[in-house]
């Protein structure tokens, strides 16, 4: 009795000293495909560091946005590992909010991720966050329509094409719109798909002395195609419509294009889930021949706050969640086709990928067709392909893709909402300080 | 005639009652419906009638551990009503027995700071709650949420203190009650049905806050509020899968709103006919 009290009591008092040694860290972020199955295989990562615990906190985007930007500002010190997109990570780089990552071993292989992510993700030189996912935006269409339609999509369409196809493919009386495009108020739902469009009309956000440019002949001709187009072949009710609407639209062969992030490409094509999965074709997003397309670029990246006090077992987690070993794990456990994309070259070499992936070399062309360092066809002070890098922002861009969905709605005017973009920027730039 | 006319009048406003009732819960209901969809049924449109699956149960629970957010709601709902009642009868009784000038001032006050923006605080509720440890903590929430449901609970229980006759407390003073005494073992047995509906209704208001408790705290504390939010996605589809977890989180406090719903009404309309 008395050893069997014993041997319990030095198993416990061993499993005590085992829990206070392991370190925990807390991970932040968002409930997509790719990040609920990462937290599903890190078993993989606790067998290998088992002194090392994961905690994981995920939220819808615009909270988890509003409570790491407030942890980080205010150090609160709640999370170790932040899932955090290619539009924070200068902005908080600069302000020394996060720490480099120049830990992250030396099988990481740094080199092999796609240059123009990486890019987005860097400042001065120095990778800030690790991209787990990255994204371009391009063309999804309908081969039997486009066929019905007597056309052939071209892998680089220009904007006359679609706006040519979508008018064929529009037969509203059996409920197929010709394109289906982003038209909800945001800056990451409207305003990135218009921005990156009228990268493509040769407009821009700002000159190089910050003025802004709303009153420029090019945001005219963006905005007006725009809406032009979408209130000829269209969905109703456009102006409501972010990616998950138009998802849900394409998916039941509501849309004869849609204009739409690079990671669409695998939920379209799932039979699971979408009715039209073998009749999808891809192609690069649209350009005007000014040089510039209308994609963007964007990475969902693991970032390690500077104010943790865990910081080495949080470059741990990220090196092994970004690394070439979990893209492997990934395919060995569910399939090549859900290999978190965008994100290393390599994985685009890979001939097992490209076969369970249709979409794999347009993808990667389409993020190599981004430069968010010249998003446009003249010169900008900003960094950004589909959004600028500046804090101001979120709110500048919110704003201004209020004004253009109203314009959408029809209830103001391409000009009026121009003007009043051109209003709401020069006041949010003088008030910033940029424009002395 | 007079009767036919009362008749006809109660099964109209009967019918009106249905009616508004239906409207107000049809939201819940239709929650409850689609966490039987599949995802793809779930976006087509409206339709009533889902297809019986519980493929949206099976991956919220194994996404996400349910009883943990469950826990954590219980504990903090009930926890912060104990503080809330512990600082308000006090509170309601001196103002209800022991007026001032200007105690109706002091109530109109407390009520007016539940009509400000709970964000406009954010920066200052966390930076204290970080310079205090307590972000992601179940006590400090627990505070948190006592501070917020506080004016309603001492409005409520100062509108059942006044129901009491004065003349009673004096009696017992009179006996050689002490202020202790009058409170607990006079006044608060007095109270019972009213303290009782204002602890339903402020664990309801509790269970239901979704600013703070997904804002101050991230895994050890977090309710069933964060639970639901970890299921909104901005790619891909989730309205099944949120509805089920919405479903499963509502459905505890749902029940018990069922269950006490003649405690709550009672309580609600109390004093409101004299």
């Amino acid at each position: 009795m008395k050893l069997r009290t014993l041997t319990l009591g030095l198993l416990s008092a061993s499993a005590f000293a085992f829990a206070a040694h392991a370190e925990s860290i807390t991970i932040a972020t968002v409930n997509n495909g790719d990040m609920v199955r990462m937290q599903k295989l890190t078993e993989d990562f606790t067998k290998a560091n088992p002194d090392i615990q994961l905690n994981w906190v995920t939220l819808e985007e615009n909270v988890l946005r509003e409570r790491v930007t407030t942890d980080i500002a205010t150090k609160g010190g709640q999370y170790d590992v932040m899932t955090i997109g290619t539009y924070e990570v200068p902005i908080w780089a600069k302000q020394s909010w996060l720490l480099p990552l120049d830990k992250l071993g030396d099988d990481y292989d740094a080199k092999d991720i796609i240059p123009a992510i990486s890019g987005g993700l860097s400042v001065d030189g120095k990778l800030y966050a690790a991209p787990f996912y990255g994204e371009s935006s391009f063309v999804m269409y309908r081969k039997d329509l486009m066929d019905k339609a007597g056309l052939k999509m071209p892998d680089a369409p220009t904007w006359d094409f679609i706006k040519q196809a979508a008018d064929k493919m529009t037969d509203r009386a059996n409920g197929v719109n010709g394109v289906c495009l982003r038209g909800k108020a945001g800056w990451g739902e409207n305003m990135a798909f218009l921005t990156a469009m009228s990268n493509s009309f040769g407009a821009r956000w700002f000159d190089e002395n910050w003025k802004p440019q709303f009153d420029q002949p090019e945001w005219k001709k963006t905005l007006q195609f725009y809406v032009d187009l979408m209130k000829a072949d269209g969905p109703e009710g456009a102006s409501s419509n972010g990616f998950n609407e138009n998802l849900a639209l394409f998916q039941q062969g509501k849309c004869g294009m849609w204009i739409d992030a690079t990671v669409a490409a695998s939920f379209v094509s799932d039979p699971k889930n979408s009715t039209v999965a073998d009749k999808v074709g891809y192609a690069l997003a649209p350009d005007n021949g000014l040089g510039k397309r209308g994609n963007w670029l964007w990475a969902w990246s693991l970032a390690i706050p500077a104010g943790t006090q865990k910081a080495d077992a949080a470059e741990k987690f990220v090196s092994w969640a970004t690394s070439k070993h979990y893209a492997e794990l990934v395919a060995s456990k569910e399939g090549w086709a859900n290999v978190p994309p965008g994100t290393r070259s390599s994985l685009y070499a890979n001939a097992e990928y490209q076969k369970a992936a249709p979409f794999a070399k347009m993808t990667l062309d389409s993020i190599n067709a981004a430069d968010p360092t010249h998003p446009t066809v003249k010169p900008v002070p900003y960094v950004g392909v589909q959004f600028v890098a500046i804090p101001e922002f979120q709110g500048l861009g919110t704003t201004v893709g209020q004004l253009f969905s109203a314009a959408l709605a029809g209830q103001s005017s391409v000009d009026d909402a121009l003007k009043q973009a051109q209003d709401a920027a020069t006041a949010a730039m003088t008030e910033g300080g940029y424009i002395k | 005639m007079a009767r036919s006319v009362t008749t006809q009048h109660k099964t109209i406003a009967t019918v009106a009652a249905w009616i508004i009732a239906l409207l107000i819960f049809f939201p819940i209901l239709y929650t409850i419906i689609t966490s039987f969809k599949s995802e793809q049924e779930a976006i087509q449109g409206f339709n009533l009638i889902p297809s019986g699956t519980f493929e949206s149960y099976t991956e919220v629970q194994a996404q996400s551990g349910y009883f943990k957010f469950f826990l954590n709601s219980v504990l903090l709902s009930v926890g912060s009503t104990i503080l809330a009642l512990l600082v308000a009868i006090p509170a309601a009784w001196s103002m209800a027995f022991s007026p001032t000038k200007r105690t109706k001032d002091i109530l109109m006050w407390m009520l007016s700071t539940k009509m400000m923006p709970a964000v406009a605080v954010l920066f200052p509720i966390y930076l204290i709650f970080r310079n205090l440890g307590l972000l992601d903590s179940r006590i400090g929430l627990m505070v948190m949420l006592m501070l917020i449901n506080l004016p309603i609970v001492v409005w409520m229980l100062y509108t059942y203190f006044r129901e009491i006759p004065g003349e009673i407390l004096e009696a017992a003073r009179m006996d050689g009650a002490s202020l202790w005494n009058e409170i607990v073992y006079v006044l608060t047995p007095m109270a019972v049905p009213g303290i009782a509906s204002t602890m339903l209704l402020n664990i309801i208001l509790a269970w239901n806050e979704a600013f703070w408790t997904i804002r101050l705290t991230t895994t050890d504390a977090a309710p069933l509020t964060a639970f639901i939010s970890s299921f909104s996605s901005p790619q891909g589809l989730f309205w099944a899968k949120l509805s089920a977890a919405s479903t499963l989180a509502i459905a505890p406090i749902l029940i018990m709103g069922w269950f006490s719903q003649k405690q709550l009404v009672r309580g609600l309309t109390f004093g409101a006919v004299k």
